[in-house]
């Protein structure tokens, strides 16, 4: 009979310190992008990930910030971004040290994580998801897909993205973004870190970074610093 | 060459009115319509075929539609398909209950094309649900347009699901299609008269975005950008399906390294989506250690993924004619030491699967798919190879590098949870050696040729993780996508799933669905 429990002890902490430090390792971050809707204003160092959008509703009350509950809905989503999806809660980014849980019911939730295109046959269940949630709530829209439709765009069977059925507050652009940047896109909602405002495509120069990444909260320092390593 | 002439010779003598003829890349029948039911089961009871996939065509100019039939047969390695021509008002007969696996295939085109096929049990709200489009709607006919929203959607029929137990106190219980944990849009209904499960609907197609439809008139390279996308998890083996069909279309010659290169990217994705599998066979049972091992070691792969060329899903990678960028040799050399590694860890890992009884309780003689079942879906991949299958199209219809490097193809004969989890744990093995063989063995030279859109139309296929993905493509002349088919190996294996279902308890519901695999973004498109 193995002893999962000293197996584990043994191996020790296997969390990384980011976002507090800047140790996320190559590989851990696509250095490519292929997104085809929405570039990140990425600068030398700095990497926001999260952005505003237009009608954002901003961050969740304060009480919120050290307990934050959400749910995931899957409005067509690909298979990479439900993988991104459920490595949030594995050991190396461990998600619930931030005071972010997954709930099983959007009558719990106070953030819907939303991925995919909004699928006509989705498009119900999404809406009653996000009616079915107390007030306050914020919406965060994952992946190119959710953003504007992405590859799919918008059709007979695509909505083109989640804003057009229920307001989006943060968008999480990338195809898929990696879970860091999922976190960071949570984080925001709670209020724990400064998402960018909405630049879309924007080619920007380093210096005019458009971060501010929760340099006021003492919870997230500083924001994750891509290691050099990873360039193309 | 001696194998397919006598296979020929063989086919005319037993089936005389099938109208046989050799058309290059598959042997191709054109039977009267009156006999497709017979020749279709002759092939797969007497010849040994297996159903590959069912391509529908319909022209521009009248109501009329060509049907190809593809099967294969996997010990000479050779196509073959039926082709059936028919008119608006021909009465196709189905082929389901002769060839169980071309069921799902019927009921889909039937929803798209509007085609009827006759005898078919199960026709109508499978695609297009009804509770949502408009009656008679034929999305994949050239007429339709797929920019716009429906006039009248999300208003159809109320729809009830089809009750199959008559039990006493007996109910349908859903679930989906928001879950309460992070899977994937679909909804089962489970028959149950308390505890057991009895019966089980799949109902699928939540997720459904259309690829085949909006990819219509696209440019190769941007349909490449939907075969990535539409599945993400198997990104690499639909692109390479995808640029299979383009090669052959253009009969361009992949250099030797991009050979040996697509094979290693498409092991390392298949080691990935096997270790994602295993992290939620071991969370479906409440291991949590065991899902955190299993997890860390598919981030393990994923960055690996990355650093060897810029994205953790491998998007990007396979251009027709070969690789966008070949990895440099510091990257390979990091690949051979990362899979050394996971190999050690992936090895100990198995060692406390197997020794943690509390876990096999679990998961043996759980969701069994008999050998026999297993058979009559025509099930694939490692769901396939755990019944006792031994279907791989790395080995059935060689490709690539696989032509002289066949690969083990591990089998287990109990189909059950366990016996999946042993598929899986020996495939990872095969592959990490494979792509260690490969790393030694890699030629020089470029990683890519040109490979210009020609007119004409294609199959090409790969083994995905889940299964064997068949894409047929058809350009027009000027290059651009004018018909686009997938089958990817979901589509099939869903399609058995209910089977397992059957006398489980519900609490096992989650484990099974772990146990399979599957991912519904690659069946739905």
């Amino acid at each position: 009979m193995a002893n999962w429990t000293l197996t584990s002890l043994a191996r020790g902490i296997r969390t990384l310190h980011w976002p507090r430090n800047a140790d996320l390792p190559p590989g851990a971050v696509p250095v490519r992008l292929h997104g085809l809707a929405a570039a990140p204003a990425w600068g030398e160092n700095d990497a926001s990930w999260v952005l505003r959008t237009e009608g954002s509703r901003g961050p969740l009350p304060a009480r919120f910030r050290h307990s934050v509950h959400f749910r995931f809905v899957d409005a067509g989503a690909d298979g990479a971004l439900i993988g991104e999806v459920r490595l949030l809660d594995a050991p190396p980014y461990n998600l619930h040290r931030f005071g972010i849980f997954v709930t099983a019911s959007p009558r719990a939730a106070d953030v819907l994580l939303v991925g995919g295109p909004v699928t006509e046959a989705m498009r119900g269940p999404l809406l009653k998801a996000y009616e079915a949630m107390p007030d306050p709530k914020r919406v965060v829209a994952i992946g190119d897909e959710a953003i504007d439709g992405g590859v799919f765009g918008k059709s007979f069977t695509s909505a083109g993205g989640v804003a057009e059925v229920i307001p989006v507050d943060f968008i999480v652009p990338g195809c898929p973004p990696p879970p860091a940047a999922i976190i960071q896109g949570l984080r925001a909602a709670a209020g724990q870190y400064e998402a960018a405002a909405p630049e879309i495509n924007g080619v920007q120069d380093g210096a005019s970074a458009t971060v501010s990444a929760g340099a006021t909260s003492p919870a997230s320092p500083a924001p994750a610093r891509r290691p050099s390593g990873d360039k193309p | 060459m001696s194998t397919r002439t006598e296979l020929l010779a063989r086919l005319r003598t037993q089936l005389p009115k099938a109208g046989i003829w050799d058309a290059g890349p598959w042997i191709e029948l054109r039977p009267p319509l009156a006999a497709l039911r017979k020749i279709a089961a002759a092939l797969v009871a007497n010849f040994g075929c297996e159903f590959a996939t069912l391509v529908t065509e319909a022209r521009d100019a009248d109501d009329s539609y060509m049907l190809l039939y593809f099967f294969y047969q996997p010990q000479d390695s050779i196509l073959i398909a039926i082709r059936l021509a028919a008119g608006a008002d021909t009465l196709v007969p189905a082929i389901g209950s002769q060839v169980h696996a071309a069921a799902w295939h019927e009921r889909e085109t039937e929803d798209l094309f509007g085609i009827s096929f006759e005898g078919h049990p199960f026709l109508g709200d499978y695609v297009l649900h009804d509770a949502l489009w408009p009656e008679r709607l034929a999305p994949m006919r050239r007429y339709f347009d797929a920019r716009l929203r429906v006039a009248g959607s999300g208003a159809g029929a109320a729809w009830q699901p089809r009750r199959i137990l008559q039990q006493e106190g007996a109910i349908t219980f859903p679930v989906g299609p928001i879950w309460a944990d992070y899977n994937e849009a679909g909804l089962w209904l489970l028959e149950t008269p308390g505890e057991q499960i009895l019966g089980g609907l799949t109902r699928l197609f939540y997720k459904y975005r259309a690829v085949e439809k909006i990819a219509e008139g696209l440019v190769p390279d941007q349909a490449l950008l939907l075969a990535e996308r539409f599945s993400g998890s198997a990104a690499f083996a639909h692109a390479y399906a995808f640029c299979r069909a383009l090669e052959t279309l253009a009969h361009c010659q992949v250099p030797p390294r991009a050979h040996v290169l697509r094979a290693v990217f498409a092991e390392l994705e298949r080691i990935r989506y096997h270790a994602a599998t295993i992290a939620e066979l071991a969370g479906s049972t409440s291991l949590a250690v065991g899902k955190s091992m299993s997890q860390e070691l598919e981030e393990q792969v994923l960055r690996l993924s990355g650093q060897l060329c810029g994205h953790r899903y491998l998007f990007g990678v396979c251009i027709p004619g070969g690789l966008a960028q070949s990895p440099d040799a510091g990257a390979l050399a990091a690949l051979g030491t990362g899979i050394a590694d996971a190999a050690d860890e992936f090895a100990r890992l198995e060692r406390l699967f197997v020794h943690t009884s509390s876990y096999l309780d679990r998961i043996e003689e759980m969701g069994t798919l008999r050998p026999e079942v297993a058979d009559l879906y025509g099930v694939v991949g490692p769901v396939a190879r755990a019944s006792g299958r031994t279907v791989d199209l790395r080995r059935a219809l060689p490709y690539g590098i696989y032509k002289t490097r066949a690969p083990e193809i591990p089998r287990e004969t109990e189909g059950d949870g366990y016996a999946r989890l042993r598929v899986y744990f020996a495939e990872i093995r095969a592959s990490m050696a494979l792509i260690q063989t490969l790393l030694t063995q890699l030629p020089d030279g470029p990683v890519a040729t040109s490979c210009p859109p020609t007119a004409g139309a294609a199959l090409g296929w790969t083994e995905a993780p889940a299964g064997g993905t068949f894409h047929w493509l058809r350009l027009d002349e000027n290059g651009r996508v004018r018909r686009w088919r997938i089958a990817p190996p979901g589509f099939r294996n869903w399609h058995a799933f209910h089977r397992a279902l059957e006398g489980a308890a519900f609490q096992d519901f989650h484990i099974i669905m772990a146990s399979f695999g599957l991912s519904v973004a690659e069946s739905d498109r």
